[in-house]
């Protein structure tokens, strides 16, 4: 005879070995705790932040160069035609004093900073590059936030794509709207003519092909996020 | 002879005393852990089959010989990357809390001792690899685990901290930079975030094999938390799938 302790626990086991399956064959059923977690997890990744914590890449590293991986979500590389579209400009809009539309030239007569930092890809692969850009503390700087600015979206012209960030993230002294790689303009494939760039969120975080940034008082998703990645995606 | 002349002899074997093997918080933290470590290792497959290397692009990593081929699907959990994502970073809280209440209950109730590794366990486990191979004849006295026994319960904690450590590493590589730079880079600690686990895998599948080879009695000890000391396997003087069955009394 089997003891009813023992009873208990292989049931038990059989049952949590069941819920397994079926969690993996359909994960609606554990949708619901897993974002109770994921609010809990989001919780310490906010509470670990710090503004002083940076990307430390050794000036003489190798920068990933042409194997950089390219990206977007259009079937083939945006690219800004001023013919149709007129001159570019960078739009910093919403929760500001002073909103802001720079042509790439205005953008780039602002207060650059040229940092060698690395790429997180939610997918698991780093690479590096150099990147010459604005830090968007200084756009933000210049657009005078007011209070509801707890929020800020990157949007692009890559067929809607964009992402929204918590606005310590964004205002972290490493993230940038990058107009220059390795020494050059920044080619289509990686975002012309400007993105952002950050090492401290993931790759899908940082918006390409930049068009306008809102800083707003509620988060509005993004495209991976409201794919099912993590809105925060901090690194 | 008549059978009559005989002696009476009880045939009964005493009924032997069980013993308290394995409290509560150790079975309950045991079981937990089984379930945990296959999702963490499910979903962790799965996160690693996004970016099956280790190299950067265009770059190699010396210590992975195997290009990128993936983890055969079957073996991973969560379906896609961002679902594996939210299962590991969830199920990695059950295990942290699991792993304290483990260990918190060994050091306060001071059952580290019969883990933590002692002068004469170098040799112990040489003798028990003997007493395997045949080379030597009777089980090693032993106490509440063999020397082999001990150094992979002991090795676990270890393990458990340079995993928790390589994946806070690669979790958050910017704002836990100096985790990260413990293990050299990036890489490296998603390297070693994924060695740890292949160790880890060897252990668990071994503790199975042996548990149903060896010691199968064990498993109602890991259950219900009683033991019979007469079926341990020095008592059967137990090799791997050898004296399963426990000895008749000698007449």
């Amino acid at each position: 005879m089997i003891p009813r302790r023992q009873f208990l626990s292989i049931t038990a086991a059989t049952l949590a070995g069941g819920a397994l399956a079926a969690c993996n064959a359909n994960p609606k059923g554990a949708r619901g705790l897993l974002a109770f977690a994921g609010r809990q997890t989001e919780k310490v990744e906010t509470a670990l932040f710090r503004h002083r914590a940076e990307d430390r890449v050794p000036m003489d590293a190798i920068v990933s160069g042409m194997q950089f991986p390219q990206y977007f979500i259009s079937r083939s590389v945006p690219i800004w035609d001023p013919a149709v579209r007129g001159e570019w400009r960078l739009e910093v809009t919403g929760a500001v004093r002073r909103p802001l539309s720079l042509t790439l030239s205005e953008l780039m007569g602002l207060p650059a900073v040229r940092q060698k930092v690395d790429h997180f890809c939610v997918e698991g692969w780093n690479a590096r590059a150099e990147w010459w850009g604005v830090r968007v503390s200084e756009l933000a700087r210049l657009a005078q936030l007011t209070s509801d600015a707890q929020v800020v979206d990157f949007q692009s012209f890559d067929d809607g794509y964009h992402e929204s960030w918590d606005i310590d993230s964004a205002l972290h002294r490493q993230t940038i709207i990058a107009y220059a790689k390795d020494g050059a303009m920044l080619p289509p494939g990686w975002g012309a003519p400007a993105r952002v760039h950050s090492p401290v969120k993931l790759g899908y975080k940082n918006t390409k092909y930049l068009t306008r940034i809102v800083f707003q008082p509620q988060r509005n998703g993004g495209y991976w996020s409201d794919r099912g990645y993590e809105w925060y995606g901090g690194t | 002879m008549s059978d009559a002349l005989e002696p009476p002899v009880s045939t009964a074997e005493p009924e032997p005393a069980l013993v308290k093997r394995h409290h509560g918080i150790v079975r309950l933290t045991h079981w937990v852990n089984v379930v945990v470590f296959v999702i963490m290792v499910g979903s962790g497959l799965r996160i690693f089959n996004a970016y099956p290397q280790f190299a950067r692009p265009g770059e190699v990593f010396a210590l992975w010989p195997f290009g990128s081929t993936p983890i055969p699907a079957w073996l991973t959990f969560g379906r896609w990357l961002g679902g594996a994502r939210h299962w590991h970073f969830a199920a990695m809280w059950l295990l942290v809390a699991n792993g304290l209440l483990y260990l918190g209950y060994l050091f306060f109730r001071g059952e580290w001792r019969h883990l933590a590794p002692r002068r004469g366990d170098m040799r112990d486990a040489w003798e028990m690899l003997k007493y395997y191979a045949f080379v030597r004849r009777d089980h090693p006295v032993q106490g509440k685990h063999n020397a082999l026994q001990k150094t992979a319960y002991a090795s676990m904690p270890v393990l458990a901290a340079v995993i928790v450590l390589s994946g806070l590493a690669i979790w958050k590589p910017v704002t836990l930079g100096f985790i990260t730079a413990l293990f050299g880079n990036y890489q490296i600690a998603r390297f070693v975030h994924f060695a740890a686990m292949c160790v880890l895998i060897l252990l668990a599948v071994g503790h199975v094999v042996m548990v149903f080879s060896v010691d199968p009695y064990s498993l109602r000890s890991m259950l219900s938390g009683w033991y019979n000391p007469a079926t341990s396997p020095e008592a059967r003087n137990a090799r791997p799938f050898l004296n399963l069955w426990r000895r008749k009394p000698v007449s």
